[in-house]
């Protein structure tokens, strides 16, 4: 992420982007999901979000809340832009965003590409096995635990 | 975009690639429902969406610079011939064999041309190319997998993604070549020609499917002419149903 600008005022757009989340993954705020690209603390404040998917129709409702959360916290009136390159990789999720999405029962991304995937969000096994690359959002894929048998919604290594 | 010298040709372009994305798009949403079981009609859905997002992105961008308003209005107030996508993507969704025949076959493609679109100085091409190539991987890895699934199953889903095969067959020789809008971003060097994509993708179709890549063979003439906006029949229906909202109720918002 860069910071740009007058640092005080970025940081208070930070902090008011914590409570900004995906309606899809409500636990977890845009700035965990590695969506937030740059704050700019002036001349004219802004933020540049980076969709996780080209299509997900999540992003408007994203960046509909980021201008009101921002409006909200004092801020005024503020740039949201889009920006989809370079594009997001799940490797921009941090490491709160990754507990997190644990707490959620949804396992969080395996690190890299073709990487062993995390473990089962149930029972902690590491014998897991994918249902399909297709989940219930662009970004999820359905997985089942060989251990405790449990089907659940893995976040794809993208 | 306005800095390049081809801007109205890389509009057109743009328009014709959207086009192939929005079409395939449509036709695979129709799967919503009625697909084989539920981790398919989740795939389909999902590939779908993707399809529909970048159809977005490349409309939008085409309708600024065309001065034709946004990427819906393109989307839903363009009548049929004055559509630029190439005609695989608007075969009727057949069955599952007939489907993932088509995908197959596009996705093959897609991946190629997105590689090549995001080396090219055109920044709306070379900043969505990389985004949209991750997504077509999964795209052509989905494909591919119940394309050998079929082909090695039983009698009856070889003889059907076999079928698909030889129906969407006609339509591959299209993929390779351009319009004049088309050529003329060759020549500036904002595209790559297509044709010399042609060999990794006989290669890799060859490589999923085998002997079975033979019944491409069987499908008879080639025939193209969606860029020219030369369409089949079944484009008109397949728009009669994305368009119907926008054309009863023009401008109508959600």
């Amino acid at each position: 992420m860069r910071i740009v600008g007058d640092l005080d005022v970025a940081d208070r757009i930070l902090q008011a982007l914590e409570a900004v989340s995906d309606p899809e993954l409500p636990a977890l705020s845009i700035v965990d999901l590695g969506m937030v690209r740059e704050v700019s603390g002036g001349p004219r404040p802004g933020v540049v979000l980076t969709p996780t998917f080209v299509g997900c129709p999540a992003t408007q409702v994203i960046r509909e809340r980021v201008g009101q959360r921002l409006e909200e916290a004092g801020l005024g009136q503020t740039q949201v832009a889009l920006r989809l390159a370079p594009p997001w990789t799940s490797d921009w999720i941090s490491d709160r965003g990754r507990r997190r999405l644990m707490e959620l029962g949804l396992a969080p991304p395996a690190p890299r590409r073709d990487e062993t995937p995390s473990a089962c969000p149930r029972c902690a096994s590491p014998r897991t096995e994918q249902i399909s690359a297709f989940g219930g959002a662009p970004c999820l894929e359905l997985r089942r635990c060989l251990a405790c048998q449990e089907p659940y919604q893995g976040f794809k290594c993208h | 975009m306005a800095k390049l010298a081809h801007a109205h040709d890389l509009a057109r372009h743009l328009v014709a690639l959207g086009d192939d994305s929005l079409v395939l798009g449509q036709n695979l949403a129709s799967w919503c429902g009625h697909a084989p079981t539920l981790e398919l009609d989740l795939a389909l859905t999902n590939i779908s969406l993707d399809c529909i997002g970048l159809a977005q992105v490349y409309l939008q961008a085409a309708a600024e610079h065309l001065g034709v308003g946004d990427a819906d209005r393109l989307a839903f107030r363009r009548d049929v011939l004055d559509f630029r996508n190439l005609l695989l993507v608007e075969q009727p969704n057949g069955d599952f064999g007939r489907t993932i025949a088509r995908q197959l076959l596009y996705s093959q493609w897609h991946v190629l041309a997105l590689e090549r679109l995001a080396r090219s100085p055109c920044e709306v091409l070379a900043d969505v190319a990389p985004k949209a190539a991750k997504e077509a991987a999964y795209h052509l890895r989905f494909a591919q997998e119940w394309a050998q699934r079929l082909a090695g199953g039983t009698a009856e889903s070889r003889a059907r993604l076999e079928d698909g095969l030889a129906w969407c067959g006609r339509f591959v020789d299209e993929l390779f070549l351009l319009d004049d809008h088309g050529a003329a971003l060759v020549v500036a060097g904002v595209i790559d020609d297509p044709a010399s994509l042609r060999p990794r993708f006989d290669q890799g179709i060859v490589d999923c499917l085998g002997d079975l890549a033979r019944a491409l063979d069987r499908s008879g003439a080639q025939i193209g002419g969606g860029r020219m906006g030369r369409h089949t029949e079944h484009l008109g229906r397949l728009l009669s149903d994305l368009q119907f909202l926008q054309r009863a109720y023009p401008e109508r918002v959600w």
